[in-house]
């Protein structure tokens, strides 16, 4: 939201005038609920989504936008248009729209600028690219980009912006607007297209329902990047990338109407090919924007004839105007690994320049000291946030919050608005002083956005910020379970209850620190290392430069000059008279690292010089190893001293003018050993090299022939402009195919020794033969010396013997092992300015380790039980980071022991510890396993709750049916359960059977209140009453008529259709209490047919119940028994 | 028969990355079953087979390590 108007003064001391426009939206208020986005009417194009859709005038740009703040749209708002609305300032909950800020002027003294301002793609609008303004499904890739985005217009679904259509073919086609020479395009190269289009293809693929076909249509594919070669095999061969080397001349909407696109193609055999695409994407390149341009004209930066920020290849990150430096593409077309180096590269050298003023602006904080803990009195505070409607909506926050009060070990609770504002973490701090709480619940957010601010407030309380636990009801319940209330309160309160259950067991720890030894080790004294070196010591720190040769300067002594044309060996002179210059720089040459031991901070190595050892003790440490140029075996390199590589053939015409003379021509070949099946990676910086020393050689003597025999030219970036020099200087480029390589014989042409090479030009379709004088070959680099340093420093290595950095795009310097940083061929070959920009990037991430007093650990990392531990030592195998080992106890065997500065905290030790000897603080074993149990509980209840339901029930007992949910009375009546709190009242299976069938029955009158116990229904037969009881006192509400005009209904179904009557109970839960229940109401049926046995005698055990079916009838047929003894017995219980 | 079962999970998230994507996904408004119970780890590495089984012992009915 702001600008930099003008820049005045000098390196050092300069003083930036910076112009901020209003945002309209309190930053220190807005908590990024959307609520005024939901409620603003006016709906704009999302530029963000390259117009693919509509956001609102107040918006965040995306989701994970930083700062997560609402803006509003100026230009776009009803109430700035119309001077009324204002509905965003009316809904927002926490009172964050300010219609009345202004723009606002700041003036910043600042030592030193770094310039970052980015790209811009490349506009197909005005030269209206492959008729990108014509047809509606020729789009950008920047538009498919966020086609592809899962948080895109279409959720990452395949379909086309026009008309849904699902996608199922699409072509890519590359250089739209780069390598172009036309008026509104450029001729440099943007170096990134390439790859991101490979990366589009693939993940279209993966994103579409079924199979899609995509078809990248290039010239040169440049995936000359580190690992990007594997990438685009991958892409090839496994996922079905089609790659098609042709530039499309022209294409067109097909006539049916569906707007699909017909391509017109000359494919690699020089065919006419056409196909039909439903999506047609612009690999649109890198171009600098006219406000960049206008600001670094304002600032007085220089800018190269491309528009980028000029650098000299030796000083990559700096500006025309000292003091001022500049990183990413705006620099030149980089991708985002190169970017980041960068940013740390300017970084670095702005630090260099202002290292007197290192730590003059800090402030330390100062916290009370800790109150002990009392852990026989547990006090949890739980804090449960409402964070304005974002969690109150959905869940039920003071429920929440009285639940927890139900919790053991809370003693206080309290809910809060916003919780993160500050009037209440000044509450929390105070409530903890005053409930004297020592442990902290807090349910709101993210503990990944939120967590230290509270650790930070209880600690401003005196309470040890690690007794905080932190829970997440809004991010991963109430955002995302909005329409289930409930059930998102009950998952909240279960959150709750885990958090308590945690925090029990939470203990009070101290983070844990080491003094940091304020030297750096640079090993390899390459122009990566010495940059690193001189770098580090321009910070201020003492710096040992080991180099195993007699000399610095590595491969850097066999380059003549960078793709600028700046000289290299005069370059590297200077900087070894900069770095013997300088007082903080010891220079050990002829030396070797042997041994090293400790972490970061705190290093131990010994350096082997000229036979003597030495120990050096530093906290950081910087590999530049090196790489070296691969000696082929192939194309008759050591058998003819016409075929040389690299430098060698440039050194001979040197050395010996007079063979240049008589040479009529030569040939380079490209990838040898490169993009091969054993090493298939590119090694980036031949095709520059042969392309220099192909204008080399033509400049001096026009008339030689110079053969180029490549596979994908790939004069990346702004060096596609030697490309073309040398295209035009006559230099003849052949491509060949891995599948067809050049054949390389020798022969003898006029008495003189040539060599012969045949191959098969692809573009003509035929054999060539072709004789030259000297054949050099541009031969793959290749890792050196990186194996040892890599078991030094526990550093991993990739496939190819490259250092492997700790994350690709992220931490391009970094390694996995805390201290240690890499740059340079070590890491992956790169031509001089990418070099030197890593190392000064590696260096300022040195630099930073160096400048803290300490290193401070999180003390979230393993302990060991050693009288647990049996000294297996696979948590030492595991660990990732070396931070375990096996160490000789005296007397007690092998015992692993943790190296805390080291420790990551991951806690695959403890995981896979056989011994449970392993455990994390903060994560500890039985924290973990309380929060599991106190998480199952309710879903363990539901469980046996299902479980009981699920149980198959009695469906009779002794020959009498029952159904199993009923309630039933003493007396044989039976109470069912209705929805909405009514019951329906029957007779039993065991009544019916025993009086028989009936000739008349009353059933009490519609409304007639009945108490329970006493008579509700008469059965009539023989002139004989029953006169049965009520189980349940009510009202009735209905009773059945389909009963009374059809008694069979009874006898057939008596627990369904045979209901009597239904009542409107009056105080149902007391009663029930009364009646009998599954297992009582069996047992007491039980004996009722006991009974009956006894009334019956042995001899008719028989036949009064046998095991399923019951006699029926048995008053009629056991006269002597009677209707009022069985009356008497089983159908007027005494209460 | 409707089959209502709805089957509780508890959930292992490595906080650098499962966890950050759970947010996400909170970010996004991205509706799911209810049904789940997060426990926050630093690492998915750190998830104890043991922890699966207290998990189903103690009565979810699924347990999902994501990282």
């Amino acid at each position: 939201m702001s600008d930099v108007e003008k820049i005045e003064g000098d390196a050092g001391n300069f003083t930036v005038t910076v112009k901020e426009r209003p945002r309209y939206v309190d930053m220190d208020k807005c908590i990024a609920c959307g609520v005024c986005a939901t409620k603003c009417p006016r709906k704009v194009d999302d530029k963000y989504n390259q117009n693919l859709n509509k956001r609102k005038a107040i918006y965040v740009q995306y989701a994970q936008a930083v700062p997560l703040k609402y803006v509003i749209d100026e230009a776009n708002c009803i109430y700035f248009e119309k001077g009324k609305c204002r509905a965003c300032e009316k809904f927002c909950p926490a009172d964050a729209i300010d219609f009345s800020q202004k723009e606002k002027t700041y003036q910043l003294e600042v030592g030193s600028v770094i310039l970052s301002p980015g790209y811009q793609p490349y506009d197909p609008v005005p030269s209206n690219a492959y008729g990108y303004n014509d047809f509606a499904n020729v789009i950008t890739s920047m538009e498919f980009e966020r086609i592809l985005s899962a948080s895109g217009p279409f959720e990452g679904h395949m379909v086309r912006p026009l008309d849904g259509k699902n996608v199922e073919k699409i072509a890519w086609l590359q250089c739209v607007g780069s390598r172009d020479t036309h008026a509104d395009s450029h001729d440099y190269c943007s170096g990134i297209c390439c790859m991101y289009s490979i990366k589009e293809a693939v993940i279209a693929k993966e994103h579409a329902d079924k199979q899609l076909d995509t078809a990248i249509f290039y010239m040169d594919m440049r995936t000359h990047g580190k690992e990007f070669d594997r990438y685009y095999n991958r892409a090839k061969d496994e996922k079905g990338v089609r790659f098609i080397r042709s530039r499309i001349h022209s294409l067109a909407e097909i006539r049916d109407g569906s707007k699909d696109l017909k391509l017109i193609y000359v494919d690699e055999e020089g065919n006419m090919q056409s196909e039909i695409f439903d999506l047609v994407v612009l690999s649109v390149g890198i171009t600098i924007s006219k406000d960049v341009s206008s600001m670094a004209a304002n600032l007085g930066i220089e800018l190269d004839k491309d528009g980028f920020a000029a650098a000299s290849c030796f000083s990559p990150v700096a500006t025309s105007r000292p003091g001022i430096f500049v990183c990413g593409a705006f620099g030149g077309p980089k991708d985002i690994p190169q970017s980041v180096m960068e940013a740390s590269a300017a970084s670095s050298a702005s630090a260099a320049l202002l290292c007197d003023a290192r730590n003059t602006l800090i402030q330390e904080k100062v916290y009370p000291d800790e109150e002990p803990i009392d852990n026989d009195n547990l006090r949890i505070g739980v804090f449960v946030c409402h964070c304005g409607i974002n969690i109150g909506s959905i869940v039920d926050v003071p429920d929440v919050r009285d639940y927890a009060g139900t919790l053991p070990g809370v003693v206080y609770t309290a809910d809060n608005m916003f919780s993160c504002s500050q009037d209440t973490q000044e509450l929390i701090r105070d409530t903890v002083k005053k409930e004297k709480l020592n442990r902290v619940v807090v349910a709101a957010c993210s503990p990944r956005t939120h967590e230290p601010l509270f650790q930070e407030t209880i600690q401003a309380a005196g309470l040890n910020r690690y007794l905080l636990e932190f829970t997440n009801i809004r991010d991963q319940d109430a955002w995302v379970h909005q329409d289930k209330p409930k059930e998102a309160t009950q998952k909240a309160k279960d959150l709750v209850r885990m958090a308590v259950s945690k925090v029990t067991f939470s203990e009070p720890l101290a983070k844990l620190r080491m003094p940091m030894n304020k030297a750096g080790v640079v090993v390899g004294g390459g122009i990566a290392g010495m940059n690193a070196a001189l770098n580090m010591a321009e910070q201020g720190f003492q710096t040992y430069l080991i180099e195993q040769k007699q000399e610095l300067g590595g491969q850097g002594l066999n380059i003549d000059k960078t793709w600028q044309d700046e000289d290299v060996k005069e370059y590297i002179k200077n900087l070894k008279l900069s770095l013997q210059n300088n007082k903080k720089i010891e220079i050990l040459l002829n030396a070797r690292l042997i041994e090293v031991s400790g972490f970061v901070g705190n290093f131990k190595s010994i350096v082997q010089i000229d036979g003597s050892q030495r120990e050096l003790e530093h906290g950081v440490a910087v590999l530049a190893s090196g790489a070296k140029p691969y000696k082929p075996k192939e194309y008759l390199y050591g058998q003819s001293d016409r075929v040389t590589r690299w430098h060698e053939l440039l050194d001979n015409f040197n050395k010996d003018p007079e063979k240049l003379e008589q040479a009529k021509a030569v040939a380079f070949i490209q990838c040898v050993g490169s993009r091969e099946p054993e090493r298939p990676y590119c090694s980036k910086i031949c095709c520059t090299s042969s392309v220099q020393q192909a204008i080399s050689l033509k400049t001096r003597k026009p008339d030689l022939d110079v053969y180029i025999l490549y596979r994908d030219l790939r004069t990346y970036g702004q060096r596609e402009v030697l490309y073309t020099k040398a295209r035009k200087l006559g230099v003849l480029f052949i491509r060949y195919s891995l599948e067809e390589k050049p054949k390389v014989k020798k022969c003898m042409v006029d008495g003189k020794e040539k060599i012969e090479i045949l191959i098969k030009d692809h573009i003509l379709g035929t054999d060539l033969e072709i004789k030259v004088d000297y054949l050099n070959l541009a031969t793959a680099i290749i890792a050196e010396g990186q194996d040892q340093l890599s078991r030094l420093f526990k550093v991993p290595l990739n496939e190819d013997g490259f250092f492997m950095e700790a994350h690709m795009k992220l931490r391009p310097v970094d390694c996995s092992t805390d201290g240690v940083f890499i740059c340079g061929l070590s890491h992956y070959p790169k031509p001089v300015e990418e070099s030197i920009a890593q190392a000064q990037a590696a260096a300022e991430r040195a630099a930073n380790m160096l400048a803290m007093e300490y290193v401070e650990v999180e003390p979230i990392i393993s302990v060991v039980n050693q009288d647990k531990c049996i000294g297996c030592g696979l948590c030492e195998t595991i660990c990732p980071y070396g931070a375990i080992h096996v160490v000789q106890v005296p007397g007690e065997g092998f015992k692993a022991e943790n190296i805390s500065a080291l420790c990551k905290g991951c806690g695959v030790c403890a995981a896979a510890c056989p011994q449970q000897a392993i455990d994390m603080q903060h994560f500890r074993d039985h924290q973990i396993i309380a929060a599991i149990n106190a998480g199952g509980k309710n879903a363990m209840e539901e469980k046996k709750q299902i479980i009981a339901a699920k149980k198959p029930g009695r469906t009779s007992i002794s020959g009498f049916q029952v159904s199993d949910d009923y309630y039933y009375h003493a007396g044989h009546s039976w109470v069912k359960m209705e929805k909405g709190g009514r019951v329906k009242i029957g007779i039993d299976d065991f009544l019916l059977k025993i009086l028989g069938p009936m000739e008349e029955f009353e059933l009490p009158k519609e409304g007639a209140a009945l108490r329970k116990n006493t008579t509700g229904l008469v059965l009539k037969r023989n002139g004989h009453k029953a006169m049965i009881q009520v189980p349940i006192t009510g009202k009735v509400f209905s009773i059945n008529h389909k009963v009374l005009n059809n008694p069979e209904l009874l006898y057939d179904d008596p627990y369904k259709e045979g209901w009597l009557f239904a009542l409107e109970p009056l105080a149902l839960k007391r009663d029930l209490k009364e009646l009998f229940f599954k297992e009582q109401s069996y047992q007491w049926l039980e004996e009722e047919n006991k009974k009956l046995l006894d009334l019956l005698g042995p001899e008719f055990e028989k036949l009064a119940a046998t095991d399923d079916k019951a006699v029926f009838d048995i008053c009629d047929n056991f006269p002597e028994i009677g209707w009022e003894k069985l009356v008497n017995t089983f159908f007027s219980p005494k209460r | 028969m409707k089959n209502d079962f709805e089957p509780k999970i508890l959930a292992f998230l490595c906080n650098w990355c499962a966890y950050a994507g759970a947010d996400l996904a909170g970010v996004s408004r991205i509706q799911y079953p209810p049904s789940i119970r997060v426990i926050r780890t630093m690492c998915s590495g750190r998830v104890d087979p043991l922890w699966v089984i207290k998990g189903l012992e103690s009565g979810f009915d699924g347990v999902m390590v994501a990282g």
